[in-house]
């Protein structure tokens, strides 16, 4: 049977996110859990994330699954989601600065304060909280069925600054364009929440469930 | 293009009922909070808000209830207000599936609250939500003050320093209902609206007074908010949500269609 596993390391909206999975998932099992071999064993990989990114990799660590999702990140299909996104990059200057996974290369930077919109003269404010449109990159079997500029629910207050690199699968314009999706091999990774996003949230999910990467 | 402006439709709940009328008194029953979440969301709404306005506290587990239903069936961002007086109950609601909580009384009770939850769950779940009331209506500078139990119960703050405070402590965003305006449908307060957005840097949700399409707008253009909440205009089948968006939209709002 395809099973996915949600990995719970106590940082995410898990209900919501495993009820989005549910509702797409057929005949596939929706498995929420911390255990290592249970992560292993799945086809398919969620990692969600919400709140500050040091207690996140601080528990990540203390659970042992860093070790988890690299080994996940270099095997099957692996979906990333807000800061289970950021987690995967580099660096995070979030906390006075904190490493991160280093699965994909990047730096995440918080917004800027008081920026103001180049088009409408708005102040832009932080958290970056609503539906904004996620403009593809490239062709992904995740976007299927889900059209160019589509919107999406985010909320965060920090960011992948586009910078043009070949894993960027769409950007997404707050003051700066920033990555709202990455991807590369087996990986995809979003910065806001499908399982918030209504129907082309839950058609993000549907792709991920077939997704044969 | 950019980010959207968003409707939220807001439902008071009272005992796993959804009810409305002008806050406390007249109270009708709208019906049964899953269907209704679940039409607002095939209409388009952007966010819900569920306010539990159930008096007694051991009513209060139904709430819990309602939002588990909600969110495995509706998968759109959901904010519970009512009753959030500590991280245990914060704890509960987001367990349940709610993705923000709104803090009204507890947070002027003790303003310490809201920087610790904001420090243990993100700024992004937490609301706090200002019911404010003009205070001088005839004489000297607009001035609004900051009321709580459901708008009952003055507390001599000044709303404008009170939602920087609320800010500086953590909050993600801001849901302000005039209590002079709500159940009126007269429109927004709009310079209520105005001072207050002008005064923070995160959204901030209007509240209380709509009774046409016409005052979302206004909310949104002339009082600068980011989101505008509305209960009666949808629940009585008024206006759909959609219909609200075209007509923000025809104002060259930018919204979710």
């Amino acid at each position: 049977m395809n099973t996915v596993a949600v990995i719970d390391y106590g940082m995410g909206n898990l209900h919501s996110v495993s009820k989005a999975l549910a509702r797409v998932a057929g005949d596939s099992r929706v498995e929420v859990t911390y255990e290592p071999e249970r992560i292993l064993r799945a086809d398919r990989v969620v990692l969600p994330g919400v709140g500050a990114i040091r207690d996140c990799m601080a528990e990540l660590t203390r659970l042992g699954l860093d070790e988890v999702v690299r080994e996940v990140a270099g095997s099957k299909p692996l979906l990333g989601v807000c800061v289970g996104m950021q987690v995967l990059m580099d660096f995070s200057e979030e906390n006075d600065g904190t490493p991160c996974l280093g699965i994909l290369p990047g730096r995440v930077q918080r917004f800027a304060d008081g920026q103001v919109d180049a088009q409408s003269g708005e102040r832009l404010k932080v958290p970056h909280m609503g539906w904004n449109q996620v403009h593809q990159r490239q062709k992904h079997p995740l976007w299927e069925d889900i059209a160019q500029d589509a919107r999406f629910y985010f909320v965060h207050s920090y960011c992948l600054p586009d910078q043009k690199l070949e894993i960027t699968a769409a950007t997404t314009s707050y003051g700066v364009d920033f990555a709202s999706a990455v991807a590369r091999d087996n990986i995809f990774a979003v910065q806001f929440h499908p399982e918030k996003s209504a129907r082309d949230g839950l058609q993000l999910y549907a792709n991920f469930m077939r997704w044969n990467a | 293009m950019g980010l959207a402006k968003r409707i939220i439709p807001c439902l008071d709940v009272d005992r796993g009922r959804v009810v409305k009328g002008v806050r406390f008194v007249d109270i009708r029953d709208a019906g049964d909070p899953v269907e209704i979440a679940r039409r607002y969301d095939e209409q388009g709404a952007d966010e819900l808000v569920f306010l539990d306005i159930t008096a007694s506290s051991d009513d209060r587990a139904t709430m819990v209830h309602v939002v588990e239903e909600v969110a495995s069936q509706v998968f759109i961002p959901l904010t519970v207000g009512g009753g959030i007086r500590s991280n245990a109950d914060i704890r509960r609601m987001l367990n349940a599936g709610a993705d923000k909580v709104a803090i009204n009384t507890a947070a002027v009770a003790n303003p310490e609250f809201v920087r610790e939850a904001a420090e243990r769950f993100g700024s992004q779940c937490i609301v706090v939500a200002i019911d404010a009331k003009r205070v001088n209506e005839d004489a000297g500078p607009l001035r609004w003050e900051v009321f709580t139990h459901g708008g009952r119960k003055p507390t001599g703050i000044d709303v404008l320093e009170w939602a920087v405070r609320m800010v500086t402590c953590g909050a993600g965003e801001l849901l302000v209902t005039s209590m002079d305006r709500d159940g009126t449908r007269d429109g927004f307060d709009l310079e209520l609206m105005r001072s207050i957005t002008q005064a923070v840097n995160v959204p901030v949700i209007a509240s209380g007074g709509v009774g046409n399409l016409e005052h979302l707008s206004a909310g949104v253009l002339q009082g600068g908010a980011d989101a505008v909440l509305a209960a009666s205009i949808f629940h009585f089948g008024e206006y759909t949500v959609e219909q609200a968006k075209r007509n923000m939209a025809a104002h060259g709002i930018e919204v979710r269609l």
